[in-house]
């Protein structure tokens, strides 16, 4: 069992030892808890910044493309996560037209989704894919444009990959926000991104920020997961996570 | 059958009884994004209103999902209590609830009655009911249950202590744990969500957690909610299991989802009794060592929602049909996880509210001991305040048992339950007190002596572990 040493702190960030007064929580814990809900909720209904988002593409010399999923609107994302699944039908067609300028399809797609925070995206996504891109540099095999999706969730990748041909797609979306974390990124891989596919035939790198996963052992992480989704032909359950210690310090 | 009512000469129609239990449902995001919600105020009013001058016999002869391809229908129609049935059996569902509410139905009654009651006749009422209703008919159900506390008496009120961490680190979890035990959390269960779901660590945590409660001479019981395979795994390697867990849902087809069925919460519960922990087969005669959890709109995540016809079957119903999986197996513990879900089953306060109040309602009715992690999530049009009138409704309501989590924040699963805080003062506000044994405990010297010790951080480096 391990021993707690007298120099070290609680490896803990639960809200213990609050103190009381009468049999509530005193004042200043309670406004710290609401301002941390506060972040999450902000969070949750935060706009992504795509402009910004596509200049910094556009400086790395990566094509992009900006596109919106069915959902509309953050009410109606939140009540209907089916149309946070597939594209607009505006989007859908910008999206066709370029697919047929492609030529061959895309082995890699990347894909950035606002999901439940765009803060996540916003902060995490492109020095994520710098991360990323310069290990798997130079690219053995074609890469189609980065894709920008707003109101959109995980399963929505399938779409974009499928329509544009690509033999794997990389999501990096924002988590639902916790109460510690409103800025949380996770990556969804998928193999042959089709519609219908489940979350069982993905491979999923989660807790991506500051106080969690490091860019570099994501990336490493992401590069690890394309080798293998190239080898095996499949994501998910087939996929084994990486017995490397250096690559399994986040979950 | 259609189902037919005349409302100021005009005369509305509903398909089935399937139809007619999700139209009459109050509104839920859930019953929206499956399609099947009423379309308006009027049509659920006017579905209410048809569903109140309903037989109860209707329910017996008519099933919202079928029973040729549902082991949870079948599981209701062959085990239901004709007998306990008989006192209400002429009634319809509106004159089931002016009965429960009047003073015919007294405490003794309404537990006889429980048998002879149907999830979906339960579910039924439940829609034409208020939440003064909910929380005074509930109110006069006890359902008292017994590992190493007894939980569930009147004016009594007992805490699951949940000190998850999000990397299952045995110290972070202790120093959890101590925090809580400090606040008086932890009579119902000492009760953690492991990350991974691996034998290893369920063993790891339970044989941690048997060696606090040991050290301490805690009268409480253990969990630790990985899948029930993997606790079964973990039996057989000699963990210390007390009280064995799963989530469970109202169609055979969620349950699979869940990776579950009927047979293997048999053959867990009978390995599980085989341990003899506890009370199970001792001089107090306890019998109960399930600790389930369920929560509306599960089915619907899992598209294992539909019914009769191939049409969706409204999440509330489905909640109950639930209730009828945990009641065949006498749990200890019942706990509808009301909000955790996310907005597109349950949209906001008011939503998770009235559900987390139907949920306790229905579940009692139904003769379980029901407690409520009463809870959302950051997506969730909900705050603090909301959880506060749901956590003094059901105070009132008689609820078993809550959640007590570190400051209300689970930084694992990531969304706000109930704080130890949240008891003392639902303690305090009621006159309720502790499960008796743990109310003994802390009246004790260990636990003065924890008390004057003060802090988690001083009992680790005391050797708590």
């Amino acid at each position: 069992m391990n021993k707690l040493e007298r120099s070290q702190p609680l490896p803990t960030s639960a809200r213990i030892s609050l103190g009381q007064t009468g049999p509530s929580i005193p004042t200043r814990e309670q406004l710290s808890f609401q301002l941390d809900h506060a972040l999450a909720r902000d969070a949750v209904h935060a706009q992504l910044e795509v402009t910004t988002i596509l200049r910094g593409l556009e400086q790395r010399g990566l094509r992009a493309l900006a596109l919106e999923s069915a959902a509309g609107d953050r009410r109606t994302y939140l009540r209907r996560p089916d149309l946070g699944r597939m594209l607009h039908p505006d989007s859908a067609q910008i999206l066709q037209h370029h697919a047929c300028d492609l030529a061959p399809s895309p082995e890699v797609v990347f894909i950035l989704a606002d999901g439940l925070s765009a803060l996540a995206v916003d902060r995490h996504a492109l020095p994520l894919l710098d991360a990323t891109l310069s290990l798997l540099s130079p690219l053995p095999y074609p890469q189609g444009p980065v894709v920008i999706v707003t109101q959109g969730r995980v399963a929505i990748g399938d779409e974009i990959g499928q329509r544009l041909g690509a033999k794997l797609s990389v999501l990096l979306i924002g988590e639902r926000p916790g109460l510690s974390s409103p800025d949380s990124l996770g990556v969804y891989i998928t193999w042959e991104p089709r519609a219908g596919r489940t979350d069982a035939e993905r491979n999923c790198i989660s807790n991506i920020r500051a106080e969690g996963l490091s860019y570099s052992d994501a990336a490493a992480r992401i590069a690890y997961y394309l080798h293998e989704a190239q080898r095996l032909q499949a994501t998910g359950i087939a996929l084994k996570d990486p017995a490397h210690p250096l690559l399994s310090t986040g979950r | 059958m259609v189902y037919s009512h005349t409302v100021r000469g005009i005369t509305h129609s509903f398909a089935d009884l399937r139809t007619l239990l999700a139209k009459a449902s109050p509104q839920r995001s859930g019953d929206e994004l499956a399609g099947i919600a009423a379309s308006g105020s009027e049509e659920r009013a006017i579905a209410q209103m048809t569903l109140a001058e309903l037989p109860l016999r209707t329910f017996l002869n008519e099933a919202v999902v079928p029973y040729e391809s549902d082991d949870v229908t079948r599981l209701i129609v062959d085990t239901h209590d004709a007998e306990a049935f008989a006192p209400v059996s002429g009634l319809s569902v509106g004159e089931l609830r002016d009965w429960l509410l009047s003073d015919e139905a007294t405490p003794i009654r309404l537990a006889s009655l429980a048998p002879g009651l149907t999830p979906e006749m339960a579910a039924a009422v439940s829609k034409l009911m208020r939440a003064q209703d909910l929380i005074y008919v509930a109110r006069k159900i006890s359902v008292v249950t017994r590992f190493r506390t007894t939980v569930g008496l009147p004016g009594r009120l007992a805490t699951r202590l949940q000190p998850n961490h999000p990397t299952d680190d045995t110290l972070g979890i202790a120093a959890s744990i101590l925090d809580g035990l400090l606040l008086g959390s932890g009579d119902a269960v000492i009760g953690i969500n492991p990350v991974s779901d691996n034998p290893q660590t369920v063993t790891t945590l339970l044989r941690m957690l048997d060696h606090i409660r040991q050290r301490y001479a805690i009268p409480t019981q253990s969990c630790v909610l990985a899948h029930i395979t993997t606790q079964m795994q973990a039996m057989k390697a000699g963990a210390p299991l007390d009280l064995l867990f799963q989530s469970i849902a109202g169609t055979e087809a969620a349950n699979k989802s869940f990776g579950i069925t009927l047979d293997l919460l048999a053959e867990g519960h009978a390995m599980a009794r085989e341990l003899r922990r506890g009370g199970i087969e001792n001089e107090c005669g306890g019998e109960n060592l399930y600790y389930f959890e369920t929560g509306q709109g599960s089915a619907l995540s899992a598209n294992a929602h539909l019914g009769s016809g191939g049409g969706g079957v409204d999440q509330q119903t489905l909640e109950a049909r639930a209730y009828a999986v945990a009641r065949h197996f006498q749990p200890f513990l019942v706990n509808t996880v009301v909000g955790f879900i996310g907005p597109e089953y349950l949209y906001d306060g008011k939503q998770i509210q009235r559900a987390g109040l139907e949920d306790h309602f229905c579940g009692k009715l139904l003769g379980l001991p029901m407690g409520c992690d009463i809870c959302y999530t950051n997506h969730a049009e909900a705050d603090q305040d909301d959880m506060d009138a749901l956590l003094t409704m059901l105070g009132a309501a008689g609820v078993n048992y809550i959640m007590g989590v570190p400051g209300a924040d689970d930084i694992m699963l990531n969304y706000q339950s109930t704080s130890f805080h949240d008891a003392l003062y639902l303690r305090r506000l009621l006159g309720l007190r502790h499960a008796p044994e743990f109310e003994a405990w802390l009246a004790g010297d260990t636990y003065c002596e924890l008390k004057r010790i003060g802090q988690p951080s001083a009992l680790l480096l005391g050797g708590a572990l």
